[in-house]
C-alpha cells in the first residue's frame, strides 16, 4: 500500500496518537493514505471509531513486536 | 479555572455515601455499554474524546452548570484535556485519576463485624469490576480469601495490623480475574489453598482444600470450616469462619446466584449447583451472614458500602433460591447467560500457572465486569 506519509506516534499517550493523527490528514487529500505507528494498545479502538466517525476508511492495521501501525484513507 | 484530580478512593467514598455525580465519559460508545462507573445517584453522558477535540461548545447543553462534572477515560490522559477544556468555557470539571484502569483496580476495604473469639473481619469491595475478597485477622495471623491481583494492598492491611498472612484460600479457581492468592502466600511465607478438583491442571504447589477441612487463625481459635460445595465450578468451596460468616464464594450472591458455564461445563453441573444451593445450604444457620464473591449491581451494597446479607434472608428473597421446579431451575442457568467474562480463558489458564502474562496484558485481560452471575 503506498502511504503518502507516515506519522510516528510510537511512545504517545492517548489522546496524542489522535490529536496527532488528525492533524497529519488535514494535510493530505481525499483518498490519500496516512500510515501511523503507535504503541499506545488503546489507538486500536480509538482509531477505529475515530476513522469511522470522521468519515475516513481503516483500510488496514498490523501489530508486530508492540508496534500497532494503521493505514487511513482519507475521506 | 483549574481542573483537579479525583482518585478512585474519593469516588468510591461518594458512590457508598450515594451523592450525586455526573460523569462524562469519554470513551469510545462500545466501551461505555460494557463497563462504565455504577452508582445508584450517576447521571452520565458519554462522547468519545476524539469528538470533542475543534471544542466543547456542542456539548455544553448536555452538561449540568452547577454541579461538578467528573471527566473518565480509558487511562486519564484524554479526560484531563476534556476536563481543562470544560474549565475554560467556564464548568466546574475534574478527572479521575488514572482512569477506568485505576478504577478497575482500586479495593475498598469495609469491616464487616468482630469475630467472638477476639478478631476482626473486612471485605475488600472491589467497586469497579464487582469483585469481593477477605481478610480474617486474629491474634496477630490473617488469612485471605479470594485474594484479586492488587496483592500489595492485602500485604500492606495485614502489617498494618501488625498480622502476618498464614493461610491463603481460592474458593475456586476464577474465571473473573487472576487470582493474588499466590504472590501473596509466597511472600508471607503462608500457604495456599485451593479446591484439588479446580486444580488438576496448576503448575505450582498448593495444600488440598477440602470439605471438612477445619483451618485455625491466631490462638484464639477462630476457625475457618470448609464446606465442599460444587456449582459454579466443580471444586468450589464454601466457608463457615467463627461460626458465624458463610464465603459463598461463586455460588450464592445476594441478588442472583452462580452461572456453571465459564469452566465449559454448564450442563454437568446444573445438578451440583442446585445440590450445594438446595440441599447443602439448607443445612446451614439461617443466622449465618452471608459474604458473596461478587456483586453485580449497586443496589446489593449496604448502605456501609459492604456486600452481605443472613442466609434466611437470602433464603427468602433470593429468586435463585427460590426455584421449585428442577427443569426450569436448570433452564435459568443454562440459557440466555449474560456473556463471558473478558479474557475468562486466558485468565483461568493465567490462575492455573500455565501462562504469565506481564501487568500490562493482566490489566487488559481484566477489562470489565465479572459477569460471573445469572439472574
Amino acid at each position: 500500500m503506498q502511504s503518502k506519509k507516515i506519522l510516528d506516534a510510537k511512545g504517545l499517550a492517548c489522546p496524542m496518537p489522535i490529536v496527532k493523527t488528525r492533524k497529519a490528514i488535514q494535510e493530505l487529500r481525499v483518498g490519500e493514505i496516512l500510515e501511523v505507528h503507535a504503541t499506545d494498545k488503546g489507538s486500536k479502538n480509538d482509531l477505529a471509531a475515530w476513522s469511522k466517525s470522521g468519515g475516513h476508511e481503516l483500510v488496514q492495521d498490523t501489530e508486530e513486536d508492540g508496534i500497532l501501525k494503521f493505514w487511513i484513507k482519507k475521506g | 479555572m483549574t481542573t483537579r484530580a479525583v482518585t478512585s478512593k474519593e469516588l468510591t467514598r461518594k458512590i457508598f455515601n450515594k451523592e450525586d455525580l455526573f460523569i462524562l465519559d469519554v470513551r469510545n460508545e462500545n466501551d461505555f455499554n460494557d463497563w462504565k462507573i455504577e452508582g445508584e445517584k450517576i447521571n452520565y453522558f458519554n462522547i468519545p474524546y476524539f469528538e470533542l477535540l475543534d471544542g466543547v461548545e456542542g456539548i455544553l447543553d448536555k452538561l449540568p452548570l452547577n454541579q461538578e462534572i467528573l471527566v473518565v477515560c480509558a487511562k486519564e490522559g484524554s479526560s484531563v484535556m476534556i476536563a481543562e477544556m470544560l474549565s475554560e468555557a467556564g464548568l466546574t470539571a475534574s478527572f479521575l485519576q488514572g482512569g477506568m484502569k485505576a478504577w478497575s483496580e482500586h479495593l475498598e476495604p469495609v469491616k464487616i463485624g468482630d469475630l467472638k473469639g477476639g478478631g476482626e473481619i473486612y471485605q475488600f469491595v472491589r467497586i469497579g469490576k464487582g469483585c469481593l475478597s477477605y481478610m480474617v485477622i486474629s491474634n496477630g495471623e490473617a488469612a485471605i480469601i479470594d485474594a484479586t491481583r492488587m496483592a500489595d494492598t492485602y500485604l500492606d492491611f495485614a502489617k498494618n495490623r501488625d498480622a502476618t498472612v498464614t493461610h491463603v484460600f481460592d474458593t475456586h479457581l476464577h474465571a473473573d480475574h487472576i487470582s493474588g492468592g499466590r504472590k501473596i502466600a509466597d511472600e508471607s511465607n503462608a500457604t495456599y489453598w485451593l479446591p484439588p478438583k479446580d486444580a488438576t491442571e496448576v503448575t505450582f504447589e498448593y495444600a488440598a482444600l477440602e470439605g471438612g477441612n477445619v483451618i485455625t487463625i491466631g490462638n484464639t481459635a477462630i476457625d475457618i470450616y470448609a464446606l465442599y460445595s460444587p456449582g459454579h465450578t466443580i471444586g468450589s468451596t464454601s466457608f463457615v469462619i467463627d461460626e458465624q460468616f458463610l464465603l459463598s464464594g461463586d455460588i450464592l450472591f445476594i441478588d442472583s446466584i452462580g452461572r456453571p458455564d465459564l469452566a465449559g461445563l454448564a450442563e454437568d453441573w446444573v445438578g451440583d449447583l442446585r445440590e450445594s444451593l438446595y440441599s447443602r445450604y439448607k443445612e446451614l444457620s439461617e443466622e449465618l451472614i452471608v459474604l458473596p464473591a461478587h456483586f453485580m449491581m449497586m443496589e446489593e451494597l449496604n448502605d456501609d458500602g459492604s456486600v452481605s446479607e443472613k442466609l434466611g434472608e437470602l433464603f427468602a428473597q433470593n429468586h435463585g433460591l427460590n426455584i421449585e421446579d428442577e427443569e426450569e431451575f436448570r433452564k435459568m442457568v443454562t440459557e440466555n447467560l449474560p456473556p463471558q467474562p473478558n479474557a475468562y480463558q486466558e485468565i483461568r489458564e493465567t490462575n492455573m500457572g500455565k501462562v504469565s502474562p506481564d501487568a500490562e496484558r493482566q490489566r487488559e485481560m481484566e477489562i470489565g465486569p465479572n459477569r460471573c452471575a445469572v439472574r
